[in-house]
């Protein structure tokens, strides 16, 4: 029988052939690619693999995480540039779901005023490319702020000039990096697992834990352990304005300000929106149930409408943050440097176009697994909840 | 995969014939140069208002173009932005880089590219605000200084503040005109870029008189046209079309009194002007080519004054461009 | 058109200011807080937007060179008036600015017509692709036009085609990829998934620095090609990603019971596909695949950092006049007042045409 079947009518086979030639072409074009490539490279004589990474990268970067200085190498300072992006897309996406719950949730108050506004400010920032919009905050910033030397001065030690708002901050000294790092673990891991610990006590023994108690217990005072263990640095700074910037305190530069705004204003928006249709998925009877037993309504919102709301809104939500952090890659064009920025600038100065072009999509690559893994990890558990 | 599939098919129907020989080929059969500028530096390549390109790279451009085809109009201008200018040059997508580039011993090896001679001697320097009472580029330590992404200029300034033992912030731009922006927003304090790009900057600001470049030239920046690997005939031509510019004005030859030089005894004008011939075959031209270059283009202190000299918003002195017997540096070997 | 029944007929019998009152009274001061806020916000409303009001229109000079909007204590219109021709058409040549401008005109005028789902049929695609012909003969010259370089091409019309070329070649990419996406072969599968999350996963940045960067050192020796395809090459890479998992969706809409009709009917796979589930699946994703266009749209604006001259950076070029300077604010309101315009009413539409495809698919399943 089987003899019978000529080959393109067994699916198995046929298959196995389409797969072939869909192997022939992809390798086919890879390979073409790759032999034009290398004997560009080779003819030319340009000079190709990641060593570069080792040399002195010689030009200076203006803000950074760490401390860097021109001459160390172009690996530290796309090390730099990475750490950039992320103080940029961490702040940014914290207060971007931040802005876009707070105007989800009023764009459906009942309220029509509030409701519109909310709405308006969704509509106007939407339809209205972001690049434009870090353009116009950028200059605006530039021209309606005043130079170094008429800098505002709205509170005691804060300055606002066209270089950027300059607060008082604790001088440098290595204990506050540990400080931040305790702040962090302390929300990544142990928050998490007071939560579940509370829930599994109510569980399993229907006790009552106040996790919301520990957990800011938690918040607050290991980082003040830390602080006291690392001999209590508490040295303030006061900026001054000394020759032609402000020394002391914490600058936060006007590239990092417009970039901020921007990406938060832009992604609050449609955080929005997510947010808004995740409540309204909720089914109408809920509203109507926790009416009836009594509830306020912002309790209602938050204790039984929120939570149901969340299943809908956490997986567009995901690919926002992850937008947001694709964005952030947009700081090249305003002289914030992120890893972009910082990758262009070793691009132009070692000419390695391929290695950097890579390393780029790499590093984003890498965001967005992360993320996507996370996320996955979190849907599941969500998922199992719910039984 | 379809797209592939696809895109293969895209890239193929719309990329201009693949060609089996040389860069020289190439223009020869296509009848035009290519030549990769900037998108906009006055004096240097900077197009008007209706698209006419002028500058003293854009003549460089326009002298090969009058070389190889006795027409400097045949020429093609790709404004490159200094991120793009290293694969368009090396990749095909320009024949010709006349585009305010420094020659580095970098570029010249890992970029894979060959440098004309110089055609422009420039020196890295800083422009301030004349209110801000700097005297001297010793002067800006805790300065902010404004930059372009990129450039050897970044790369010069951290060098140079660090040898100084000074600090100073910089802010990086990607584009010159956003640097310029930027520093007349105050956002800066300094300006650093080539001298010659700073006078250039300079004249389009709306009060140019408030702003004083610094006297300390930081750095050697020989700006020179660059061609890709692999073609010597090609690079001999762009070599040569420098020097005709150059040895034209050392002969006093200009585009207003070539043509009475033709009846010049002097063998080696008429050794230049391809009444004797020679030149032109060894370089695979018309013997006429370094008459056209100086008939249709100008010789190389006619090209200057044009486009950057007293005359120009950018007053330029001719200091290090002068010709060796002036006391500059610009020296062409005998075309011989 | 079921709505208007459903709206309260009591209304319309009110007198118009009694109306207004009920109104005023159940949206903005149903309660006493609520009373409050209200006063409060448009207070707060006043005061932000009568200055901007103001700036804008009032103070504004409309018409004068620089001097006279320095002069002036409100937004510098004069500005966009003289920079105008230049923001929306860029480096075109001024002589031959109406060929530009008849073709968006022409565009507009189709995009007006096809926008009735009734009007679509085998015709109007046959107009589209004449109009692209037509177009393309406006825009970069022939038929004794003169030729213009795509290198001169600015502007609206540029960002138009970038976003437009690109929706339009990456939709059957899109389609291509979401199938394979779907598919049984393990390998097409993986390659496709490898494809769509990798595209996905960078940002649009990245593709542009590849195409500005990187395509050229693929090609052979000398074979070059023309900056702007090659962005437009990205643009079409970047959006198949996009489109792939839109219609991904439309094909997990369509029920399982389709597919099992089909092998009942005998139907081969590029039959089924051809005459089953595509036509019903690309007709769900229509509303969101504007969305991507409208994300499209935006994003072409990016375009600006490999140095090509779209409607943003035309904008941001006539800000660099010194003779203009300072006029930033006017210059980007002009630029986000027209993307608004066309995303908005982009947005606008693809949510009527999810309204009526649902009331369509709803109808349907009642009269079954």
């Amino acid at each position: 029988m089987e003899e019978r079947t000529p080959f393109w009518q067994d699916p198995k086979k046929r298959s196995l052939v389409y797969q072939g030639l869909t192997l022939a072409i992809v390798g086919g074009m890879g390979y073409y690619l790759f032999k034009n490539t290398q004997a560009n490279l080779t003819k030319q004589n340009i000079a190709s693999g990641f060593g570069f990474l080792s040399q002195e990268a010689g030009f200076d970067i203006s803000e950074s995480v760490i401390e860097y200085f021109s001459d160390e190498t172009y690996g530290k300072a796309l090390k730099v540039g990475f750490l950039n992006t992320l103080k940029v897309s961490v702040v940014g996406n914290v207060f971007a779901v931040l802005l876009g719950g707070i105007v989800g949730i009023l764009s459906i108050s009942s309220n029509w005023l509030v409701s519109r506004i909310s709405r308006g400010y969704v509509e106007m920032v939407r339809n209205v490319p972001l690049l434009l919009q870090l353009f116009f905050w950028y200059t605006l910033f530039s021209e309606i702020f005043p130079s170094v030397r008429q800098a505002y001065n709205p509170i005691a030690g804060v300055f606002v000039s066209n270089r950027g708002v300059v607060i008082p901050a604790f001088e440098s000294h290595p204990v506050w990096t540990w400080v931040l790092l305790t702040i962090l673990g302390t929300v990544v891991v142990i928050v998490p697992l007071i939560f579940s610990w509370g829930k599994k006590q109510k569980e399993e023994f229907g006790i009552e834990r106040p996790t919301e108690w520990i957990m800011a217990a938690a918040l607050i005072f290991l980082p003040i352990i830390v602080w006291m263990i690392g001999g209590m640095p508490s040295k303030f700074e006061i900026p001054s304005l000394q020759g032609f910037n402000f020394k002391g305190g914490f600058t936060l530069s006007p590239e990092y300000i417009s970039l901020l705004l921007g990406l938060v204003l832009y992604t609050g928006a449609f955080i929005a929106e997510i947010v808004r249709a995740g409540i309204l998925s909720v089914n109408k009877g809920q509203w109507e149930a926790s009416e009836a037993l009594g509830l306020s309504g912002w309790r209602t919102l938050t204790l039984v409408i929120i939570p149901q709301a969340l299943r809908v809104i956490i997986p567009p939500l995901t690919s926002q943050l992850l937008n947001l952090t694709k964005n952030s890659s947009l700081a090249v064009a305003i002289a914030y440097p992120d890893f972009v920025s910082v990758a262009n600038t070793s691009l132009n100065q070692t000419g390695q176009a391929i290695e950097m072009v890579g390393l780029i999509m790499l590093v984003y690559l890498t965001f967005s697994l992360t993320t996507s893994f996370a996320m996955n990890w979190y849907n599941k558990k969500i998922k199992l909840t719910e039984r | 995969m379809n797209l592939f599939k696809a895109l293969c098919l895209v890239l193929f129907l719309i990329s201009q014939a693949a060609y089996a020989g040389k860069t020289f080929d190439t223009i020869k059969k296509r009848g035009e140069v290519k030549c990769g500028v900037t998108t906009g530096i006055p004096g240097f390549s900077v197009p008007d208002s209706k698209g006419k390109w002028t500058g003293i790279d854009v003549d460089v451009c326009r002298a090969v173009a009058a070389a190889m085809f006795g027409n400097p109009n045949k020429v093609t201008y790709v404004p490159l932005s200094s991120q793009q200018r290293f694969t368009a040059i090396q990749s095909g997508e320009v024949d010709l880089l006349s585009r305010v580039t420094t020659h580095t011993l970098s570029r010249d090896t890992s970029l894979g590219l060959n440098f004309a001679p110089v055609t422009y001697y420039d020196g890295q320097a800083f422009m301030v605000r004349k209110s801000d009472g700097i005297k001297s580029a010793k002067d800006l330590n805790g300065a902010t200084v404004c930059v372009q992404q990129g450039t050897t200029t970044e790369l010069g300034l951290a060098d140079y503040f660090r040898a100084n033992k000074m600090k100073f912030k910089s802010v990086v731009y990607e584009a010159n005109d956003e640097v310029a922006q930027a520093f007349v927003k105050k956002r800066c304090d300094a300006f650093t870029t080539d001298a010659s790009g700073l006078a250039a900057e300079r004249t389009r600001f709306k009060n140019p008189s408030q702003y004083i470049i610094l006297p300390e030239v930081i750095s050697k920046e020989p700006l020179a046209p660059a061609v890709r690997h692999g073609d010597d005939k090609w690079f001999d031509i762009v070599k040569w079309t420098v020097y005709a510019l150059l040895e034209a004005e050392e002969m006093g030859i200009n585009s207003s009194n070539v043509d009475g030089f033709k009846k010049s005894k002097d063998p080696n004008i008429k050794r230049f002007l391809g009444v004797t011939k020679g030149n032109g075959k060894s370089l695979g031209l018309s013997e006429a080519w370094a008459y056209n270059i100086i008939k249709k283009v100008g010789n190389y202190s006619e090209i200057f004054e044009k486009n950057i000299g007293k005359q120009t918003s950018l007053k330029l002195e001719r200091g290090l461009n002068a010709l060796w017997k002036d006391g500059g540096i610009m020296y062409a070997p005998p075309l011989r | 058109m079921v709505y208007k029944f459903t709206k309260n007929p009591e209304k319309r019998t009110l007198p118009r200011m009694e109306a207004m009152a009920k109104w005023m009274k159940k949206n903005l001061f149903s309660t006493k807080g609520n009373t409050v806020l209200s006063l409060f916000l448009i207070a707060g409303l006043i005061k932000i937007f009568t200055p901007i009001f103001t700036w804008l229109f009032i103070d504004a000079t409309w018409i004068g060179d620089a001097a006279a909007c320095r002069e002036g204590s409100g937004a510098c219109l004069a500005f966009i008036n003289e920079k105008f021709t230049y923001i929306i058409f860029g480096p075109y040549p001024r002589e031959e600015i109406w060929r530009p401008a008849l073709t968006m005109v022409l565009m507009f005028a189709l995009l007006w017509w096809s926008k009735e789902p009734s009007r679509w049929s085998k015709k109007l695609v046959k107009w589209w692709a004449g109009f692209v012909v037509l177009g393309w003969i406006l825009m970069s010259g022939g038929l004794g036009l003169a030729p213009v370089k795509s290198t001169s091409w600015g502007g609206l019309p540029l960002t138009l085609v970038l976003s437009f070329v690109g929706i339009f070649i990456s939709y059957p990419f899109g389609i291509a990829l979401a199938l394979g996406r779907r598919s049984q072969m393990p390998f097409i599968k993986s390659m496709c998934v490898i494809y769509i999350e990798l595209i996905r996963g960078v940002p649009m940045i990245s593709l542009l620095f590849m195409s500005s960067v990187m395509f050229p050192l693929f090609l052979p020796e000398g074979v070059s090609i023309d900056k702007l395809l090659r962005a437009q090459v990205a643009i079409i890479m970047f959006i198949s990603a996009y489109m792939a998992e839109v219609v991904r969706g439309g094909l997990a809409a369509i029920p399982k019971g389709q597919y099992e009709a089909a092998d009942a009917l005998g139907l081969n796979y590029f039959q089924t596909m051809r005459f089953i589930i595509l036509p019903q699946a690309l007709k769900i994703v229509i509303p969101p695949s504007v969305n991507t266009a409208i994300g499209m749209l935006k994003d072409t604006s990016l375009v600006i950092i490999i140095a090509l001259f779209d409607l943003l950076s035309t904008t941001k070029a006539s800000l660099k006049d010194p003779e203009w300077l300072g006029f930033s604010v006017e210059g980007y309101l002009f630029a986000a007042f027209i993307y608004f315009i066309l995303c908005f009413s982009m947005g606008k539409y693809a949510r009527r045409l999810e309204v009526e495809f649902h009331r369509g698919h709803k109808n349907r399943e009642v009269n079954i």
